[in-house]
């Protein structure tokens, strides 16, 4: 299911135009991050793929569905989308029904609900977390149970924002762990992030933005190796691309083993 | 005599099954910048709140040993006389907007409404904190049409503009992009150069080992280690017990295995990296 954006506009009702003129095609299947400084449109942006905010000129084309025809309900079966904030999501009295919420207002059978939730759950570690009240959890797990509650929905496309702010290592690793699974399925995954290593090491294809415009976009080596255009969006390149600079490596490295490589 | 003194610290919530800060003792002087690192759950927020008064007179709950911070004890003092010196920013920044103010500008001058600063001095005040974190431009902007790294700037601003002699940070740059966060590091670090005593939860190793004095590594409410960030930041201890580490370090140890790193101090830092790495 593609995303196609052709000269996507959008400004708030206080005047603040967000969205100077997007334009993007992201393939199916596709792992894609998007950074860029705080204020640059990155939530404003992924929010018209679920259709919370639409078009003020210019169009958002979801496997053929123009999102300003289609209701944020409808677009739900196709676009799953983990807020940044996990407390602005839940609402349920335990684990287990928040997670199941999704995927039964979507229709499935009864045996596909149960299957998707039990898979949800085991990826993201919750199962014995099932009966907890979600705001009886800390932080990092309401993080886990917000994740738990959009793959449950089984869409072609899954979003995240931010997913790794205030995550210890420990649960940075699930993160990555549950976006190579949902790649192995097939998904498109889109992540804001500002964790640029963590950025380098799980994602294929990265888009800078910078103030309302696509500023950067293409394979993860060549866009996080341009260091002063990434500035500009207050970027900077991950931690090995920059040693690598620094101790004049020809290629641009992004990943241990790609410096490793390069430096024997 | 030091700044913080925390004398054989031990807290439970209300509603936690076991204490969440252990027999925690720790002395901070006047002016030093140190970072608290560990995993989620360590009790790092708690030890920001015990710093802040909160705990325990606004959480209640189970508490135990003695805080100081300039002489004063936390037991025998008021979270209204505790906050004129001693600022906390939460880990969370929508939690710490007032909801009471139309513009940035109004919510950073709140605080010093509340201690009664003459309007004058306020608006100074107000405009410098915003030149210093750099967000004079959305002083006319609502607090709440903000993005995540904005409104986090504004709460770290909302703190700043009281001038408190302790800064307490709560994971400050969570949500800030990555040029952001190395700039809030240099303004915490210039406060501390000031004569401003800060403890701030971090998780980026880099900038911790670049501007903080000290590291303290808190896992499960207990102190497993503390010393010069290089030291601590580069310790075995840390990455077994699951701490994160900075790709620096992970990289010059997996390079140390392969002989192809050969000083005897793994690097936290760029400049240390490239010194070792170099031809």
């Amino acid at each position: 299911m593609n995303i196609n954006i052709k000269d996507l506009r959008f400004t708030y009702p206080t005047g603040l135009e967000a969205l100077k003129g997007i334009n993007l095609t992201i393939d199916s299947g596709e792992q894609v991050a998007i950074v860029g400084q705080n204020g640059a449109g990155k939530t404003t942006l992924v929010r018209h793929f679920n259709g919370l905010l639409k078009p003020a000129s210019g169009s958002v084309i979801i496997g053929g569905w123009d999102t300003a025809k289609y209701s944020v309900a409808k677009l739900a079966s196709r676009v799953g989308y983990v807020f940044q904030n996990p407390d602005e999501q839940l609402f349920s009295r335990d684990v287990l029904t928040e997670v199941s919420f999704g995927p039964r207002n979507l229709g499935y059978s009864k045996e596909k609900i149960d299957e998707l939730v039990k898979r949800a759950m085991a990826l993201t570690e919750l199962n014995d977390k099932a009966e907890t009240n979600p705001y009886d959890l800390s932080p990092t797990w309401r993080k886990m149970v917000a994740l738990a509650s959009i793959i449950a929905m089984d869409t072609s496309i899954v979003i995240f924002d931010e997913p790794t702010t205030g995550q210890d290592a420990v649960n940075v690793g699930r993160i990555a762990h549950v976006i190579a699974e949902l790649k192995k399925e097939g998904k498109t995954v889109i992540t804001i992030t500002h964790d640029i290593d963590f950025c380098a090491e799980n994602f294929e294809r990265v888009i800078a933005l910078s103030k309302g415009q696509v500023l950067l976009d293409g394979h993860t080596r060549e866009v996080l190796g341009q260091e002063e255009t990434l500035a500009q969006t207050y970027v900077d390149p991950p931690q090995l691309t920059r040693l690598g600079k620094r101790l004049g490596l020809k290629e641009t490295v992004t990943r241990q083993e790609e410096f490793m490589q390069a430096i024997t | 005599m030091a700044f913080i003194n925390l004398q054989n610290v031990t807290y439970k919530y209300p509603l936690t099954k076991g204490p969440v800060l252990q027999n925690i003792n720790l002395q901070v002087r006047e002016g030093e910048f140190v970072s608290v690192i560990g995993p989620n759950g360590a009790g790092k927020s708690t030890l920001c709140y015990a710093l802040a008064g909160f705990v325990p007179h606004f959480f209640k709950g189970e508490f135990s040993g003695e805080i100081e911070v300039d002489g004063k004890q936390s037991s025998k003092s008021t979270l209204d006389e505790w906050v004129l010196n001693v600022g906390l920013a939460f880990q969370n920044p929508f939690n710490q907007i007032s909801g009471a103010k139309y513009t940035v500008f109004e919510e950073l001058a709140f605080g010093l409404e509340n201690i009664g600063v003459p309007r004058d001095e306020m608006k100074v005040r107000v405009e410098e904190a915003m030149a210093l974190t750099g967000i004079s431009d959305l002083a006319d902007r609502s607090p709440y049409s903000l993005s995540g790294g904005q409104q986090q700037r504004v709460a770290l601003t909302s703190i700043l503009v009281m001038r408190p002699r302790l800064l307490v940070l709560d994971e400050p740059t969570s949500q800030m992009d990555p040029i952001g966060t190395r700039e809030v590091f240099g303004v915490v670090r210039r406060m501390a150069e000031q004569g401003m005593t800060v403890v701030m939860v971090e998780h980026k190793m880099e900038w911790i080992a670049e501007f903080a004095d000290r590291v303290i590594a808190l896992k499960e409410g207990q102190i497993l280690m503390e010393g010069r960030p290089n030291e601590v930041l580069t310790s075995d201890l840390l990455t077994e017990n699951g701490f994160g580490v900075s790709r620096y370090t992970s990289t010059a140890r997996e390079a140390k295995k392969r002989g192809l790193w050969r000083k005897d101090h793994l690097p936290v830092t760029l400049d240390e990296a490239v010194e070792g790495f170099k031809k």
